[in-house]
């Protein structure tokens, strides 16, 4: 075993840094070789940034840009993400999408995206008539021309792919440190030394900066200038559980050159979510909903789906994306450095992590650091299952014969039981605040939003971590 | 694995005021009743309310919120009712079979009459589509009342408290009581809407400035919550008062899921499932009662309303055969919001305490009540009490005396 460094003060093989989606997954599998990991975290939870708060959509690839490094990690991504999920239990239903032409200028754009997908690879879209439109989304408000189906885009559990990426990184022998923001970088020899405020080092013979929406700051230490993440907001309503049967596919928007659009689409959590808005921003932890936002969406959800604007609104929040002045994403290794970038990963590097982490293992090995295979490499975790499409917890009879904590529901809008609670606490990679509480279980996610549970799970978590009770409430 | 099955006569979901009163008034009436809630204790909402004021109506008495729902329960007990706590009623399996998921199991419920009694809560923050940060420190009433006086919770510092209707000025209580000052409370309404007699020493003992024609804008606070800010509606004006506590209050919202999963008719104005007179839905066998279909009434009116409801059940399980749901609707105006019971057979029977319930978005000081079908009036009347936001508005039932069960549905409005 060489997956833990050699003795005090012996540097690690590969410090990574950043505990999003990217950096989770080239932690997992950079300790599937016979190397030391550590795994770099600047907040106090993996997936805390901007993986958090994306779309959550598993993509086909259908409409990145052909012959970019975006389009091939993406259709690799797709295939091995999709493989993971379902040996790990991470939720994944397989919606399909269907763009959907409003204007004449969209319509026209649609037989263009058809062949751009056919030169990513991907073969089964297929453009629609208004009437197919109409058959396939009933719901979607008047004024449709036309559409484009795309049968294997999925909707997917952002938090638990990132949970499942860094449980799985940690098993193989990655060392997790949360709260350690990499402030300066020098050489000592072959040792790259990070050290963070407070006087904290990390010592490792190579680093590879997964730092999302940091990773130009990182970069910058490392002397380079290549980039500038340009946070994008993305503000989003996600609609009460009532709402689902309203929508049975992600419908998005047809990107003209106006720009994006907003797209409304099932959750894998059973509700519907409709955004984002997408707007330049300074600065890199606004996260904040502005009203501006809110209106612009609620006035495309009108258009959209009409009847949505009816139902109870659960929650609204707003994600940054990591934007940059390049359009692909950036992903370098400097062997005289022995240090390697892997920025410009926009809400596509949800699909595309696994294939990145493979990617950066080829880039390094090429670039000096080539490991054999572990032969001992645990298997993947079994996670817990958020997704409202397959069977939890509190409907499992035989689970709650043999242990009743899973007959007992806490948070009750989102059915979530002391049992699932429980073991989120006593897990590999356990939370140590209500958020990292939230995105394991879904507790206090539900429509209520903590009107009934939120005391009673913030007790749960101060027995189990040292958390503040009073933080509960949101 | 099969799942158990039991049988009663009549199952009750939620143990709150008004389930646990029809649940006692049933047990007199029919055989096995059961109640069902999801809280690991029994009594609903008014364990959560530390003050006094509660029974006054339906037990004649003056209690506090803990005291009155202890008293409801032991009521329940005393009359043979089995009351089943941490039981959540998951899904329908039939059109009275219900699945239910307990710390004792995965079971299920095939009653032979189900009166659902799930009450209401207030909009959360994100419900009521307020901008900003996302800061801990944000609570509606019920989940502060929930925090402090079940929890023991301590908040101490500034509090601003959106709405001045009475369940406002009992957030205010449970904040004095939790150590944090109330620096002020805000209103769309050019007057605070709770009754004249509390603001007068609510101002006077809590003294808590209430800025009238003022909403919400923002909320502001990374990790903790630092401020808010707020707009003077008249002037378009903004500022920004610093607290660390922020109480949403009101706006109330039934907990209609099951009703909705039944596929009941549901009133787009309440959001409650829309019952006779007899508090009868439109599915055989299924009642509703209590603040699901009146969001919100005091918990004694609500009450009542589990009394009100034991005859018809009784009614339904002697001839199960007969279920008339025709009716003739009622229908309201702007500024009235919604009217209940939202169905009626004229001449037929009368509702709970002989009473029409409405809710009015604005404050009428001397309201003027019209009822009209099919371009005729059956009434117009000048009310002798006010409609105020915040709190049920009462007619009397004679208002509809005059309606024909021939013609189309009621209008009501008021101005």
């Amino acid at each position: 075993m060489n997956h833990q460094p050699g003795g005090a003060g012996q540097p690690w093989d590969v410090a990574v840094i950043g505990g999003g989606i990217v950096g989770c997954a080239i932690a997992r599998e950079l300790s599937g070789r016979e190397l030391s990991v550590v795994l770099i975290e600047a907040r106090d939870d993996v997936g805390d940034g901007t993986s958090k708060a994306n779309t959550a959509i598993l993509h086909t690839g259908f409409d990145a840009t052909p012959g970019t490094l975006e389009s091939r990690l993406v259709r690799r991504g797709h295939e091995l993400l999709g493989d993971y999920a379902a040996r790990t239990g991470i939720p994944v239903e397989r919606t399909g999408a269907l763009l959907v032409a409003w204007d004449a200028e969209q319509l026209a754009a649609l037989p263009a995206l058809r062949d751009k997908a056919l030169h990513n690879g991907y073969q089964h879209c297929r453009l629609v008539d208004a009437a197919e439109v109409y058959r396939l989304e009933p719901h979607l408000g008047p004024g449709a021309l036309g559409g484009l189906t795309v049968p294997d885009e999925s909707i997917i559990c952002t938090w638990t792919t990132n949970l499942a990426l860094a449980t799985d990184a940690v098993r193989r022998g990655t060392r997790l440190e949360l709260g350690f923001s990499v402030d300066t970088v020098h050489r000592d020899g072959d040792v790259t030394v990070l050290g963070a405020a407070g006087g904290a080092t990390v010592r490792a013979r190579w680093v590879v900066n997964a730092a999302g929406l940091g990773a130009d700051r990182v970069d910058a230490l490392f002397g380079h200038h290549r980039f500038t993440v340009t946070p994008r907001r993305g503000e989003l309503i996600v609609y009460d559980k009532l709402a689902r049967p309203l929508v049975q596919r992600i419908v998005l928007p047809v990107p003209t050159a106006r720009g994006k659009g907003v797209l409304v689409s099932p959750t894998i959590y059973g509700n519907v979510m409709l955004g984002p808005t997408s707007e330049n921003i300074d600065d890199r932890t606004a996260t904040g909903t502005t009203e501006q936002g809110l209106e612009f969406l609620l006035g495309r959800g009108r258009a959209l789906l009409p009847a949505l604007l009816d139902e109870e609104v659960t929650a609204t929040y707003a994600g940054l994306r990591a934007a940059t002045e390049n359009s692909d994403y950036v992903v370098h290794v400097d062997a005289a450095q022995r240090y390697l970038l892997a920025g410009g990963i926009r809400s596509t590097g949800l699909t595309a992590g696994m294939a990145i982490a493979e990617h950066v293992r080829e880039l390094l090995a090429e670039a000096g650091l080539d490991a054999p295979a572990r032969t001992d490499v645990p298997p993947p975790p079994r996670m817990p299952n958020l997704g409202e499409a397959f069977v939890r917890p509190y409907q499992d009879a035989e689970l709650i014969a043999r242990d009743p904590e899973y007959g007992r529901v806490v948070c009750f809008c989102e059915r979530v039981t002391v049992g699932e609670i429980r073991d989120a606490l006593c897990s590999t990679v356990p939370p140590r605040t209500l958020d990292g509480l939230r995105r394991r279980t879904r507790a206090v996610n539900g429509r209520c939003q903590g009107f009934f549970c939120s005391a009673e799970v913030g007790e749960l978590l101060a027995a189990g971590t040292r958390g503040d009770a009073t933080g509960a409430a949101r | 694995m099969t799942a158990p099955v039991l049988t009663p006569d009549v199952l009750v979901v939620g143990a709150g005021p008004a389930g646990l009163t029809a649940a006692t008034a049933l047990a007199a009436r029919v055989g096995q009743v059961l109640v069902l809630d999801r809280e690991a204790t029994a009594g609903g909402i008014p364990r959560h309310s530390d003050h006094p004021g509660y029974g006054i109506r339906d037990l004649h008495r003056f209690l506090s919120g803990p005291e009155y729902a202890r008293r409801l329960v032991d009521r329940a007990g005393a009359a043979g009712v089995e009351v089943r706590t941490a039981a959540t009623v998951t899904d329908w399996s039939g059109d009275r079979s219900v699945e239910v998921t307990s710390p004792q199991g995965r079971f299920r419920v095939d009653a032979g009459a189900v009166v659902l009694a799930t009450g209401a809560r207030e909009r959360p923050r994100p419900a009521r589509l307020v901008p900003g940060d996302r800061p801990a420190g944000v609570y509606t009433t019920g989940a502060l009342q929930n925090l402090v006086h079940l929890h023991g919770g301590r908040l101490g510092g500034r509090a601003v408290v959106v709405g001045a209707e009475l369940v406002s000025w009992s957030a205010v209580l449970t904040l004095r009581h939790a150590g944090a000052r109330t620096v002020l409370m805000t209103t769309t309404q050019r007057h605070p809407e709770s009754y004249a007699a509390f603001i007068v020493p609510g101002r006077a003992v809590l003294r808590v400035p209430v800025a009238t024609r003022t909403r919400l804008t923002r909320i502001v606070g990374r990790g903790r919550l630092t401020a808010v800010e707020v707009e003077d509606l008249d002037t378009g004006r903004r500022r920004t008062v610093e607290c660390d506590t922020l109480v949403l209050t009101g706006d109330w919202i039934p907990d209609h899921e099951l009703a909705r999963s039944a596929g009941l008719e549901i009133d787009r104005g309440s959001r409650g499932p829309v019952v006779d007179t007899e508090l009868r839905t439109g599915r055989p066998g299924v009642f509703a009662v209590g603040n699901l279909v009146h969001p919100v009434d005091t918990a004694d009116c609500a009450a009542l309303d589990g009394r009100h409801v034991a005859d018809p059940v009784r009614r339904w399980l002697d001839s199960p055969d007969h279920w008339d749901d025709a009716g003739v609707a009622v229908q309201v105006d702007e500024p009235l919001l919604w009217a209940a019971p939202g169905r009626f057979r004229p001449g037929g029977p009368t509702p709970a305490r002989g009473r029409l319930l409405f809710w009015c978005r604005d404050e009428i000081r001397s309201p003027r009540l019209t009822v009209r079908q099919d371009g005729r009036t059956l009434a117009d009347r000048r009310m002798p009490w006010p409609a105020s936001p915040g709190r049920i508005f009462r007619a009397p039932w004679s208002v509809l005396s005059g309606a024909r069960a021939d013609a189309g549905p009621v209008t009501v409005s008021v101005r």
